[in-house]
């Protein structure tokens, strides 16, 4: 029987043995869930990010606003286009044409040219005049500036200069305005508000529709000749935001389409008019119509040229105050913009039916280039008192309104990918049964990267780069954040646990115990035995 | 030398007449901001689930697709509603109606008509799923109408339906989603900042344990009954054997039949609805999250979709006769044939080599078989051959 127990007791030991050494570690090995490593330093630097922007400024003093002794003191590296500045003959925009000739501005830069303060280019009552490219005319008396070093002679434009600054890069609202993500609700004003509520958030792309709606084929056969159109007036302005983000445009007709309000006949204009109110609901029963062949996640922007019946032309849009609006369109915030075109100008009462009509589209694309604008994020920059800014005309956007949306959206950037990144570190943190891949923490990763680099940039004063590093780090951040991967289904309470694994382990475990116990107090006894017999 | 002259004079006086009118366009576009302020969301979602299947749950779709009809006739769309049912009940074949969902006894009102969506059907609606979309986190290859795609100033309604418990709502008898899930998702869509503001509606038993958790900021929820009450059902269709809707929803959409786009009454009406005396369930609702006061929300601001308006005022004049720019794009590319795909490559498949099958191991069938034969063959031979195998 001691041959058979010492064996029992071997064979009692060794599973124990084995149990512990390598059934523990094997259970705890397969039920834990990879978790690639993730840099929590360089996230958890993130939350106290501190965004450093820097603009470039030139300043070019033309002949006659210092004094002999103050230009001597001035470092003096360009003299060659004073002449431009003397000619009086030259209008504003020829001169400043020239001017932009001459200088080449790198994405972000401004150049303000101080003229005389007797000079004629500019009008009495203007002090600033910003072109179309990243110029701007400032009219100041520097002369007169008591000691005369280049110090002071800065220090007195100081003022004037910021606000020039301030229109045509970032002021603190804008700023304000882009971190909307990483503030507290309340900060921004409401002016900021209406105009974050109204333009698009930055995305990779966007997709444009624009349609024509023809609720009337038997009386009007519309022509449009939209391609044409698109290539002379919009894409200039998406070849110019390409380096924000990508463009998709398409077009279509939609025949016996109708607006879902009905019109009120008013005598007195001898129209049909849309009140202010009942626009709202325009939108909506068009909408059902109006399908989408976009196959990304892109936001949709929506362009609608509306042309009435003709039961119901002219058709005009009357605003709060009755008054007709001159541009007959109206438009909705982060959705697009809808135009009436009357055609019943066109023929007269006894024309054969159907009409071929062609459409007007400079002015068509005049209007939706406008609305086109806003929805982007082009803001309408009231122009402070004493400036006269240059309107885009043709080619659809300033260089310098383009360099605002960059400044808004690179700190857009910065701010959204560092909340996303900081928040879904957190999340990882929280709930230790998530799965995290090596593409997510290599997502994560460089993600981190191009943020560290966007916001080196920014303090650098490089703005295009900084974009292009913001845009990389915000589309590797939304990678990871929003990886179907990452997704949390299983809440493990504490007793859903327990109810698991105890009839699994339990009866396993309650022999093995026992018999230890049971080898640990034979032991004991046979000790104490082996103690009294020698004693 | 003249004409230059004659331009500076005529910008000078365009600039008084501008600064003439920006004061006054500031003085309307401070109305117009007003109005805009009056809610913080430019666009609306729904998302509508219903989580029960089987034929004798035909309530719960009718619940479903009846909330479904109201959302749409406000005015928000397809495309911005994500609608999953759990079962087929118009094409089932115990309906004696078939391609009907009444939602009325004496078969009323038909709630399935012609024009329903469904993104999620049959065995698509699970909790998986669902929480996808909340989240976002759906595999590339999804389609625009199966996401969820709101911004930070979108308002969106949840709608659940079906049999739920305390603290749990029951998806499709095989699994459950539990309010610490679901408070986790809304947290989830919070930082991302994708929903300005959300409502969210529960008609399940015990339906009041769903919101408790609830922490994420601008939250406000409904429920049709407390913990520990039934949500009961309103009544049966002899015709069809079923009951037809439950009485929340029931009492809900007789509510929202009086609602039109242009409708001004707010959510304190929308909390008296249903009342102890007919719902014989206590509804609840939880404010404590919502910013807003909830007697100056409006039922549209979640339940329509009635859109900020802007009037176009300012336009780019570009009538000036100029040189036309050039075509971007280069030359306009030729149209080239187009032809359809070959449908069925009937070449590819006669020629197909045969699939790979993985090797599975043995399943418990043949395991048995052969246990007991092993056993047969050592007890009929004897016992003592078993040592020299084992």
């Amino acid at each position: 029987t001691t041959v058979t127990g010492t064996r029992g007791r071997s064979a009692a030991v060794a599973i124990a043995a084995l149990v512990i050494a390598a059934g523990i570690p094997l259970w705890w090995k397969t039920t834990e869930t990879y978790r690639a490593w993730l840099p929590a330093a360089r996230i958890s630097e993130l939350e106290a990010l501190q965004l450093e922007l820097r603009v470039e400024v030139e300043v070019v003093f033309a002949r006659g606003t210092l004094s002999p002794e103050q230009q001597k003191k001035v470092p003096a590296s360009r003299i060659t286009y004073e002449s431009c500045c003397k000619s009086k003959s030259l209008c504003l925009v020829e001169a400043d044409h020239a001017l932009h000739t001459l200088t080449e501005t790198s994405c972000g830069s401004v150049v303000i040219y101080i003229i005389p303060e007797a000079s004629a280019l500019l009008p009495q009552d203007m002090r600033v005049y910003v072109g179309r490219s990243r110029t701007a005319l400032l009219r100041s008396q520097v002369a007169s500036v008591v000691g005369a070093g280049l110090p002071e002679v800065l220090a007195a434009l100081d003022p004037q200069m910021e606000q020039v600054l301030q229109t045509m890069s970032f002021n603190h609202q804008d700023v304000t305005a882009a971190l909307t993500d990483r503030l507290r609700p309340g900060l921004s004003t409401r002016d900021s508000l209406a105009d974050s509520m109204r333009a698009f958030k930055s995305s990779p792309g966007y997709e444009i529709t624009f349609s024509l709606l023809n609720p009337d084929p038997k009386h009007h056969q519309l022509h449009w000749d939209v391609e044409a159109a698109l290539d002379a007036y919009i894409y200039p302005l998406l070849h110019k935001m390409a380096p924000v983000a990508n463009f998709s445009v398409d077009s279509q007709i939609l025949y016996y389409a109708v607006l879902g309000v009905n019109p009120r006949y008013d005598a007195s204009a001898s129209a049909y008019t849309l009140s202010a109110d009942s626009l709202a609901h325009v939108i909506n029963p068009v909408e059902a119509r109006l399908g989408s062949n976009a196959a990304s996640s892109n936001p949709v922007l929506n362009f609608l040229l509306y042309v009435p019946d003709s039961l119901h032309s002219p058709l005009i849009i009357r605003n709060d105050q009755k008054q007709e609006v001159a541009s007959n369109a109206f438009h909705s915030p982060r959705w697009g913009g809808i135009m009436v075109y009357n055609v019943d100008g066109a023929y007269g009462n006894d024309t054969q039916f159907p009409v071929d009509i062609a459409i007007d589209m400079s002015r068509v694309m005049g209007v939706f280039l406008s609305q086109l604008r806003l929805m982007l994020g082009f803001q309408q920059t009231g122009a402070p008192p004493g400036f006269v800014l240059e309107a885009a005309g043709r080619e659809g956007v300033a260089e310098w309104e383009l360099d605002r949306l960059l400044w808004s959206r690179s700190v857009e950037n910065v701010a959204t990918a560092s909340a996303s990144i900081t928040s879904l570190a957190q999340l990882l943190d929280q709930i230790a049964n998530i799965v995290i891949n090596d593409n997510i923490a290599q997502q994560v990763a460089s993600a981190v990267t191009a943020l560290q680099a966007a916001v080196a940039e920014l303090e650098a004063g490089n703005l295009a780069l900084a974009l292009e590093h913001s845009r990389e780090a915000i589309s590797a951040s939304e990678r990871a954040f929003f990886d179907p991967s990452l997704l949390h289904l299983l809440y493990f309470p504490d007793d859903q646990k327990f109810a698991i694994y105890i009839p699994l382990f339990l009866p396993m475990c309650v022999p093995i115990l026992l018999s230890l116990l049971k080898i640990f107090r034979e032991v004991q006894q046979h000790r104490a035995e082996k103690r009294a017999k020698r004693d | 030398t003249a004409r230059p002259c004659m331009l500076i004079s005529s910008s000078v006086a365009l600039d008084f007449v501008l600064i003439g009118r920006t004061s006054a366009f500031l003085l309307l576009h401070q109305a117009r901001a007003e109005r805009f302020f009056r809610s913080d969301h430019t666009n609306n979602w729904a998302v509508l689930v219903c989580t029960s299947r089987f034929w004798f749950n035909y309530r719960h779709v009718a619940n479903t697709l009846s909330v479904y009809r109201s959302v749409k006739r406000l005015g928000i769309p397809d495309s911005h509603i994500v609608l999953m049912l759990a079962d087929d009940m118009a094409c089932n074949h115990r309906n004696p109606k078939p391609a009907t969902v009444f939602s009325h006894k004496n078969m009323e009102l038909n709630v399935y008509g012609d024009d329903v969506e469904v993104d999620y059907r049959g065995y698509e609606v699970t909790v998986e799923n669902f929480l996808r979309v909340l989240t976002g986190r759906l595999p590339p290859s999804t389609p625009r109408s199966k996401r969820l795609l709101s911004d930070d100033h979108s308002n969106i309604l949840i709608y659940l339906t079906g049999h739920g418990g305390n603290g749990f709502l029951k998806f499709q008898d095989s699994e459950e989603i539990s309010n610490v899930e679901l408070a986790d998702a809304f947290e989830q869509m919070w930082q991302k900042r994708r929903y300005n503001e959300l409502l969210f509606i529960i008609d399940t038993c015990q339906g009041a344990s769903m919101y408790e958790r609830f922490y994420s900021p601008n939250l406000m929820a409904l429920a049709s009954s407390q913990v520990g009450e039934d949500s009961l059902s309103h009544q049966p269709d002899l015709a069809i054997g079923v009951h037809l809707m439950d009485r929340y929803t029931f009492y809900l959409l007789e509510f929202l039949e009086d609602i039109h786009p242009a409708s001004q009454a707010n959510m304190n009406d929308l909390f008296k609805v249903c009342p102890k005396s007919q719902c014989v369930s206590t509804p609840g609702h939880r404010t404590d999250l919502f910013q807003r006061d909830p007697g100056s929300v409006l039922i549209t601001d979640f339940f329509g979709s009635v859109r900020k308006v802007e009037i176009t005022m300012e336009t780019i004049n570009l009538t000036v006769p100029g040189i036309p720019l050039e075509r971007f794009g280069g030359e306009p590319h030729t149209e080239t044939a187009l032809a359809y795909v070959d449908q069925l490559p009937v070449a590819q498949i006669i020629h197909q080599k045969p699939k790979q099958k993985d090797w599975h191991p043995p399943d418990g069938f043949i395991l048995g078989l052969w246990t007991l034969i092993l056993l047969v063959f050592f007890r009929t031979y004897g016992i003592k051959h078993l040592k020299h195998i084992f």
